[in-house]
């Protein structure tokens, strides 16, 4: 189908354009890279009145990093991720997420701000913000608010962004030198959506994690991180407490029903991500509880 | 301002000059403005890559692109890429090779293809196939797609040393 008719007004700069979403409040979309929002227009799940297209403020693109902290402008494309030598070095876990993510045709075009502000439940790079620990950098008319992407998520498609507001860019600590991570996905074809997925970012000694944030996504209506590891830091990881771990993991997940799978699932693969990842993270190969790998 | 926009853009070389209405695609802008039909719009959801064409040098969904965002830009369609001659042996090898029944996908198919090419001297067949993941053939089965590729890639690398 084609989008229905809208007004459509070019931003000249951020101020500008968080002006025009002043004016226009919830009838306005913002326009990025358009990878998330013209698909849902064309299906006419959306149809705003008025589209501000930020598409030209290149001051918000690029990618820097400072004083351990890696920042990248919302208009960052995933393209421009995926060849960035400063991402692969301080923050690959989002190197191998956007491998993930979509097709290259898609991947020139899509931006991290509006993959974030779409915040679609099946989509990787929400769940790498909060595995991550990174802040997300909005800003309206009463200036900057840093939000931890652990809050920004509320819902499928919903975030703590209000309609007068542009998200900016995003920041996150660069990788220190004992960290791992780990990212995996199942979809039906490569570039899909996942059915689930997990992004994984841990600090290691020996055979030991000191730190775990393991996050899914397409189990729930928003990037979940996982409790079910706790017993797995600080600690050795044994089968007997990996099988531990995967079990709560099965019991804390309510993962929904779509045409793709149903609950059970869901919930089966996740447990084969989580066993994956602790693997990888402590460079073992899998034993119990796992799957193939 | 549901309104026509002024644009002004290079397609295949060539100043174009026109007045879009915003919520225009830039696949619909190229068929039915231009009459550019080697484009082809498929799922209209960027899912099937019937659509790409090159912007600025990149591959794009162009039923994900409105013309509007095409302001300024520079344009590329299979129209342009078939004219230039530039992928003359890609097109020679499909047609060998079987690789398009149809010929539904093959627009877009080609133009992924040879955006590897350009990037990757010696594409592996599972690396050939990751690049053209986001392109459907409901005829081929893939295999004589890949096949063509494949040989476009060793062929080139053998004309230059």
């Amino acid at each position: 189908m084609k989008a229905s008719a809208f007004s459509y007004a070019r931003a000249t700069s951020v101020s500008n354009a968080i002006e025009l979403l002043v004016a226009h409040g919830e009838r306005a979309k913002v326009l990025a890279g358009g990878q998330s929002l013209m698909p849902a227009m064309n299906l006419r799940l959306l149809a705003p009145e008025w589209i501000v297209d930020i598409g030209g403020l290149g001051e918000l693109r690029g990618i820097s990093v400072n004083a351990g902290r890696v920042a990248i402008g919302a208009l960052t494309r995933h393209a421009d991720l995926l060849k960035s030598v400063d991402v692969a070095a301080h923050a690959p876990l989002l190197t191998e997420a956007t491998a993930h993510i979509a097709h290259p045709a898609i991947r020139n075009r899509g931006t991290i701000g509006g993959s974030l502000a779409h915040a679609d439940p099946a989509s990787e790079l929400p769940a790498c913000m909060v595995a991550l620990d990174a802040t997300i950098i909005v800003r309206g008319t009463a200036g900057e608010r840093r939000i931890p992407a652990k809050e920004f998520f509320t819902g499928v498609y919903d975030t703590a962004l209000s309609a007068a507001e542009l998200l900016v860019a995003v920041e996150l600590p660069a990788a220190a030198r004992n960290s791992a991570h780990f990212f995996g996905e199942f979809a039906r074809r490569h570039g899909d959506y996942a059915i689930v997925g997990l992004a994984a970012q841990a600090m290691v000694e020996g055979d030991r994690l000191n730190e775990l944030r393991a996050v899914f996504f397409g189990v729930s209506d928003r990037p979940q991180p996982t409790k079910a590891t706790a017993g797995l830091v600080n600690a050795a990881v044994t089968p007997a407490s990996l099988s531990q771990a995967l079990e709560a993991l099965g019991e804390e997940l309510d993962p929904p029903e779509d045409q793709q799978a149903n609950g059970a699932m869901r919930r089966h693969l996740a447990r084969v991500l989580l066993a994956r990842c602790v693997a990888k993270l402590l460079d073992r190969s899998e034993s119990g509880g796992g799957g193939r790998s | 301002m549901t309104a026509p926009l002024p644009i002004l853009l290079r397609v295949n070389g060539e100043r174009v000059e026109a007045r879009v209405l915003p919520r225009l695609n830039l696949a619909d802008f190229l068929r039915e403005h231009l009459k550019l039909t080697g484009t082809h719009v498929g799922c209209e959801h960027g899912v099937c890559g019937a659509c790409t064409v090159r912007l600025d040098g990149e591959i794009v969904r162009s039923c994900l692109t409105l013309a509007a965002q095409a302001h300024g830009a520079f344009v590329e369609t299979i129209e342009g890429l078939s004219d230039s001659g530039e992928i003359a042996d890609l097109q020679d090898a499909f047609r060998k090779r079987n690789a398009l029944q149809c010929g539904f996908c093959t627009p877009g198919m080609l133009i992924a293809a040879q955006d590897l090419l350009k990037h990757e001297k010696e594409p592996g067949r599972g690396q050939i196939r990751e690049h053209l993941s986001g392109n459907y053939c409901r005829c081929t089965g893939y295999q004589a797609i890949v096949d063509a590729v494949e040989e476009t890639a060793r062929v080139r690398r053998e004309r230059k040393p």
